[in-house]
């Protein structure tokens, strides 16, 4: 812990500030994981990572700076990580999911502006977050407008490049965004001083498909009757999927999918007698597990989230029988824009995935959850409550942030909802 | 067996006492400032009437209803009041309840909440809205319904209790009546309650329950906005407490 203080340091941390932020996660941690009952061993390896959130892989970001290597802050889950690591870079999630970085935004943006951008602002501002400090440059990308004009006041910190995600699916939409990966080629390649090639391209496509694989699998284990992990655990999972090691992350997750299974043929349950709950909406950005722990300490087990910490981040893979660069990219491209986020019209495909979430996972009933201010999210849960009402999915729409003071209000309707499962 | 349901609403506490072959008896307290107390003075005088819990079921229910130890079993208050409001009307129906703190629009369905609906975290378009203007007109809230009756209603458009209260203010800046004022103070509320309502289906018959159940006049204005018939109900405060009974005779 000394070393990471130096570390700190050195990274220019307002050390006094973060230190508060330390002092309140073990016992958040301690509140909402080491609570629970039955779970399984091999998540001491996420627990590990997360009591050491800020020390572990930042310390092994700076070693490899200290190699001339380039770390690329990201966002969002339509950045292609691909590019990055052929290119020889890493690329990091930065999260944005506390209260405790959201003051700090409010200083710069307008009260109605969504938790995720304004503590987005607030941990580069701080100086309270070692990731938003290893990164050399972040990649933005126009998915909100809340987003997109945040940005213009982050890069005004530090280098930063916009992907101009487009907003509809069109096949002329298709080969944009198969150009805006080009422009992201050229940019990582001038930042890192390495060329993507075919060959490790190729390497990069087949090894975050891996990732990708894993995650399903991971997945596929919640699908059993009886849940072999909680929701809270495996939302650890995808948040830390953003910015470790995607190749240790493969290699763990699939260790923790060896245990899950033999749960599953064990037929051991974490939640008896727990409904069912698809999450979808809005993204979970570490360390929001505020829904998880509401759900799951009120008689419900959360077996799948349709967000960017969910199956969006995982579902579909990469073409990798792409030979040129020009294929390669055209297929990152297709795979990327088959995630669907309500920033796109029409966004049907996110109705449909809903609905088939639904049945694969079988689940008990939906809870829509809309980071308040999200304004997309949040106007689009109109539609897919109707469309699951008319596919006779039973749903709960809540609005919510990061602060705690309506959990007493949403655990009533949490309750409520989840004894309307009945 | 008595079968007994404490609702611990934010304002008010509701307590019904189910005995065989007896109407249901309903009694009703301030919740003040703390719900544990107010638990405690509900066991009081259920000791009183009934001597010893020993051969009582108790199902606690609303805000405070964790606050209820002695309590057998706590169910929220959406089940609760769509048990008690569906036995109310006496059929499937949409029940709206005007709570202290918070509005909620439940659909119950042979007496089970099938879907519902609740406010968010806003005073506006509750007892709460009423309760503020009220106090700013220098009113009890039965002499600002009195009023309301002859006044022609000015619109209040704010969507936030405190940001009404300053339009309100600057209403009486201006000058104008009370009766007006009163009468706007109730339109908003029930525009505001119809508004969260009609995002739903509503069923043939809809009720009221909660604070202002019994008040003809506001169901009156509700219909209006509804453009349907709305039902007051005498008792209809007691529809959480009547369920929270009821569901102890049956799930307990």
């Amino acid at each position: 812990m000394a070393d990471n203080q130096k570390m700190w340091a050195e990274l220019g941390m307002n050390l006094e500030m973060h230190d508060m932020l330390c002092e309140v996660l073990p016992g958040a941690v301690g509140d909402v994981f080491m609570s629970q009952e039955n779970r399984p061993e091999k998540m001491d390896f996420f627990d590990m990572v997360l009591a050491d959130v800020h020390g572990i892989r930042p310390a092994e970001l700076v070693e490899f700076k200290k190699t001339g290597g380039k770390v690329f802050g990201t966002f969002c889950a339509y950045v292609p990580d691909e590019v990055i690591f052929a290119a020889g870079g890493i690329a990091t999630g930065l999260c944005a999911g506390s209260q405790f970085w959201v003051p700090g935004g409010e200083r710069y943006l307008p009260a109605n502006t969504c938790p995720l951008i304004k503590a987005m602002l607030g941990a580069r501002f701080d100086k309270t977050c070692p990731f938003y400090r290893t990164a050399d440059m972040y990649i933005g990308e126009s998915t909100c407008d809340g987003k997109k004009k945040a940005y213009e006041i982050l890069g005004t910190d530090v280098p930063l490049h916009v992907m101009d995600l487009p907003q509809m699916k069109r096949p002329v939409d298709m080969e944009k965004w198969a150009y805006e990966i080009k422009e992201l080629i050229k940019v990582v390649e001038a930042e890192t001083g390495n060329k993507v090639t075919e060959e490790n391209l190729a390497e990069w496509i087949k090894k975050i498909n891996a990732k990708r694989a894993t995650l399903q699998r991971l997945y596929n284990t919640r699908k059993a009757a009886k849940a072999p992990i909680s929701g809270t655990d495996t939302l650890l999972v995808s948040q830390i999927a953003y910015y470790d090691d995607p190749e240790r992350f493969t290699q763990m997750v699939n260790i923790l999918c060896d245990e899950l299974e033999q749960r599953v043929a064990d037929g051991v349950d974490v939640a008896p007698g727990a409904k069912r709950i698809l999450i979808s909406g809005t993204p979970m950005a570490i360390p929001n597990w505020k829904m998880h722990n509401i759900i799951e300490t009120s008689g419900g087990i959360v077996v799948c989230e349709e967000t960017c910490t969910g199956t969006r981040y995982f579902e579909g893979m990469v073409d990798e029988t792409g030979t040129t660069l020009d294929e390669m990219v055209q297929n990152i491209a297709d795979r990327y824009m088959g995630i669907n986020c309500a920033c796109f019209t029409p966004n049907t495909g996110r109705f449909d995935d809903v609905i088939r979430l639904a049945k694969e996972y079988n689940v008990d009933g939906v809870i829509d959850i809309n980071l308040k201010f999200c304004q997309t999210y949040d106007i689009e849960g109109y539609t897919l409550e109707q469309k699951l009402n008319e596919a006779g999915i039973k749903v709960l729409g809540i609005e919510t942030d990061y602060t705690d003071n309506d959990a007493q209000q949403i655990k009533t309707r949490v309750e409520a909802f989840i004894e309307t499962l009945e | 067996m008595n079968y007994i349901g404490i609702d611990i609403g934010s304002t008010a506490s509701k307590v019904c006492i189910l005995r065989e072959g007896a109407d249901p008896v309903f009694e009703v307290l301030p919740t003040g400032w703390n719900s544990k107390i107010t638990a405690g003075i509900i066991k009081d005088n259920l000791l009183e009437v009934l001597g010893t819990l020993e051969d009582s079921k108790v199902v606690a229910t609303g805000y405070g209803r964790i606050s209820v130890e002695y309590a057998d079993k706590v169910i929220t208050e959406i089940t609760c009041h769509g048990r008690g409001g569906y036995e109310m009307a006496g059929c499937d129906c949409t029940i709206i309840d005007v709570g202290g703190q918070d509005t909620k629009y439940i659909q119950a369905v042979n007496g089970k909440a099938v879907d519902f609906l609740m406010n968010d975290k806003c005073a506006a378009g509750t007892g709460k809205f009423i309760e503020v203007m009220a106090n700013r007109l220098g009113l009890t809230i039965d002499e600002l319904f009195e009023l309301a009756k002859v006044g022609k209603p000015i619109p209040i458009s704010s969507l936030c209790t405190v940001f009404a209260e300053s339009e309100v203010i600057n209403y009486m800046g201006e000058g104008k009546s009370k009766e007006d004022l009163a009468a706007g103070v109730v339109d908003s509320v029930a525009l505001k309650v119809a508004t969260l309502v009609q995002r739903k289906t509503l069923a043939p018959t809809v009720i009221i329950t909660g604070g202002l159940s019994a008040n003809d006049f506001f169901a009156e204005r509700l219909s209006e906005k509804l453009g349907k018939i709305v039902l007051p109900m005498k008792d209809g405060r007691f529809a959480g407490a009547y369920g929270a009974a009821l569901l102890a005779k049956e799930k307990l």
